[in-house]
């Protein structure tokens, strides 16, 4: 036996003479995605050979990108703090955005109401309640070139999260562009565009999935002619996570989409590394920070191999997996807010330290309401001190090679494969989608965490432990709850001021189009243009495509 | 006699698709022995008022994340009382603010159980306060 061998046997039994005297905490140690945490990690758990280095980490910047997708990562530049933000109405949410980019952001993400969401105008019964309440209000044109009154659409990059309807968003931020004399060519940004995440877990679905599919490709074929800087989806895995997934979960089943969004794509004839490059990721940064960080680093490795031996991509940026993170918001207790602010700090710090280009750090009281311009800020500085205060950016990948990460990583990349074999048996993710699948799974974990938390095995501080009676509420953001009706006005003059007669000829355009096989883009381009609304274009796509109805579970 | 289990419908009013919280409270009231439907996403209060009295539930419970609560929850408890089924126990839960709490009981939500509640307490409420026998 090794001299190492022998030594790790008697340390062995000493830890367990030790123990007998001061038991451990707990039995058994496990992460979120309940993978059993040793003891003690040496390198015979991480990586041990010149070889093994190289097959499993490689160097920064080349394949497959355990260590990150750049050289120098955040040497040369930080990542884009991209704060999510958006309220009430067009005007009062480019306030907000004018504020950020003063306190130093370096890129919009704009956050949309759920009817906006939904392809719903503001005076539609159906929005009764939701206007401008979880984001800005978008009706038309109009409203989004108030939205980026002032802001120059070269200078910035804008990331939209918005699903169903993304083809008409991006439109209009198109002809936003048009308006300001930047083309197309020079856009820069990302539509989250994910729609088998929305019938996975965020419910804001309008169509079936196979009409919706296609508005995807869609998108995916026009862009890389004419918006060839636009990240044209964001496969995300944040609200698996937040409907309650595991770590595991989250990479599995947002990866499993991923492959059916790339299938869909070559089946409409598509190359590979036509469309690959401009595939962007989402993920969620939770509260165990080593999972956490083992988890970005297993994903970028995951995502690089399937891209080359499963897809044969060549192009060795269709390899890389880039992701934009946001820390957990359901991590967030509304008791204790300003604990937030330390939850929020110990998860970005896990995303930086996984390599993510882009992070949204929550603020301190989103459990309560939307942020108030204050926690905004502080939620901003989270990062700013993280980048420039605690030197974790001066290095590529500094828990590299820590032999508790590295077994981690090995060990979320073996589940997170086991998981995407099972999908592939049901036939891929839109089937495992429609069968339920991934909604069961996801639902018995969360059912699991919310019984680990009633029984006190999870600590949840200030909640089922260090509770404080009789705690001082926050000031709180209130949305102007007159703002339905304000809309519904806005809607009702722009409707008697545009040309009615162009509006339905490009209505009738777009039917005709959606009935056939034709890219649906450049027609809701035009419909845009003529100040069409949000809800005349989705009602049109309705009448086409029907509306997804879920199977109860 | 039997006695008759306890029947809840759980309702997502508006378009908040964040059904993690009803979802785990369904289970949890399935669990403790109650008879649970859920609606799915999107329903209207009309709709939901509609299948509470179709199913002949005892409880509504209702789950918004979106800050559409003081709008939607106070128009389901007005339609149970214009349909004369006002004895169905109305209670809610989400992302709501303490001082709404307090409006939304003056409009008859009997309680609202926010984030960090156990199911044992929503339990327990739901068993004192059924109001049909």
């Amino acid at each position: 036996m090794s001299n190492f061998l022998s030594k790790n046997d008697e340390w062995e039994k000493k830890a367990e003479k030790a123990t007998a005297k001061f038991p451990e905490r707990k039995k058994v140690f496990t992460t979120s995605s309940d993978i059993d945490v040793k003891r003690l990690y040496t390198h015979h758990d991480g990586v041990s050979t010149d070889e093994h280095y190289l097959e499993k980490l490689g160097f920064p910047g080349e394949f497959p990108y355990t260590r990150g997708i750049q050289p120098t990562m955040y040497r040369s530049r930080f990542w884009t703090m991209r704060q999510y933000a958006g309220f009430g109405s067009a005007e009062e949410t480019n306030g907000r955005f004018r504020y950020l980019l003063d306190q130093g952001q370096t890129g919009l993400s704009v956050a949309f109401d759920l009817p906006t969401q939904i392809g719903y105008d503001s005076d539609d019964p159906m929005a009764q309640g939701e206007v401008g309440k979880v984001g800005v209000a978008i009706d038309s044109l109009q409203d989004m070139e108030l939205l980026f009154k002032g802001i120059p659409l070269d200078q910035v990059s804008t990331s939209m999260t918005i699903n169903a309807p993304a083809s008409v968003l991006l439109a209009m931020y198109i002809a936003v562009g048009e308006k300001q004399g930047v083309s197309s060519k020079r856009l820069k940004g990302t539509i989250q565009n994910d729609i088998l995440k929305e019938y996975v877990a965020r419910g804001t679905y309008i169509f079936p999935p196979k009409p919706s599919m296609r508005l995807i490709t869609d998108i995916f074929a026009y862009c890389s002619k004419h918006v060839p800087h636009w990240n044209t989806i964001s496969i995300s895995g944040y609200h698996i996570r937040e409907a309650g997934s595991t770590a595991v979960q989250e990479v599995a089943f947002t990866l499993s989409n991923a492959i059916a969004y790339v299938e869909a794509a070559l089946r409409s004839g598509l190359e590979i590394d036509e469309f690959a490059p401009r595939l962007s990721f989402f993920f969620n940064a939770h509260n165990n920070f080593f999972e956490e960080i083992a988890k970005f680093r297993a994903a970028r490795r995951i995502w690089a191999k399937l891209m080359r031996e499963r897809f044969q991509a060549k192009n060795p940026k269709s390899w890389q997996l880039r992701f934009h993170t946001q820390t957990g918001g359901s991590t967030l207790t509304a008791q204790q807010p300003d604990n937030n602010i330390v939850r929020v700090t110990i998860q970005a710090l896990a995303a930086v330290l996984g390599g993510t280009q882009s992070l949204h750090t929550n603020s301190r009281d989103e459990a309560l309401a939307l942020p108030t311009e204050e926690s905004a800020r502080i939620a901003l500085r989270t990062q700013q001190i993280i980048a420039y205060e605690s030197g974790v950016a001066d290095t590529v990948d500094p828990l590299g090679g820590s032999y508790y990460v590295e077994s981690l990583t090995d060990q979320i990349e073996r589940e997170v494969m086991a998981y995407i074999e099972k999908i592939d048996q049901r036939g891929g993710a839109v089937q495992a989608v429609e069968q339920g699948y991934m909604q069961r799974e996801i639902h018995q974990s969360a059912y699991r965490a919310q019984m680990a938390i009633e029984s006190g095995e999870q600590v949840v501080v200030g909640v089922n432990k260090f509770v404080l009676e009789n705690e001082k509420q926050p000031e709180l953001l209130r949305v102007n709850p007159e703002l339905g009706r304000i809309q519904a006005r806005k809607l009702g003059e722009l409707r008697s001021s545009r040309n009615n007669e162009q509006v339905a000829t490009k209505l009738a355009d777009l039917k005709r189009a959606a009935e056939g096989q034709d890219n649906l883009m450049p027609f809701i381009l035009d419909a845009v243009r003529v100040y069409a609304t949000l809800g005349e274009i989705c009602n049109t796509l309705r009448d086409v495509f029907g509306e997804y109805r879920p199977t109860q579970f | 006699m039997i006695e008759r289990k306890i029947r809840v419908l759980v309702a997502k009013p508006g378009l908040d698709g964040h059904d993690r919280g009803a979802l785990v409270i369904a289970q949890g009231l399935r669990d403790a022995g109650m008879e649970v439907i859920y609606t799915g996403l999107r329903q209207t209060p009309a709709q939901i008022v509609a299948a509470a009295i179709q199913e002949d539930v005892d409880v509504i419970g209702l789950s918004s994340l979106s800050g559409a609560h003081m709008e939607l929850f106070p128009q389901v408890v007005r339609l149970l009382r214009e349909h004369g089924a006002d004895d169905i126990l109305v209670i809610g839960g989400g992302v709501i603010p303490d001082e709404d709490v307090e409006l939304l009981k003056k409009e008859g939500i009997a309680a609202v159980f926010t984030p960090g509640t156990p199911i044992s307490v929503t339990v327990d409420f739901i068993r004192e306060h059924v109001r049909r026998g």
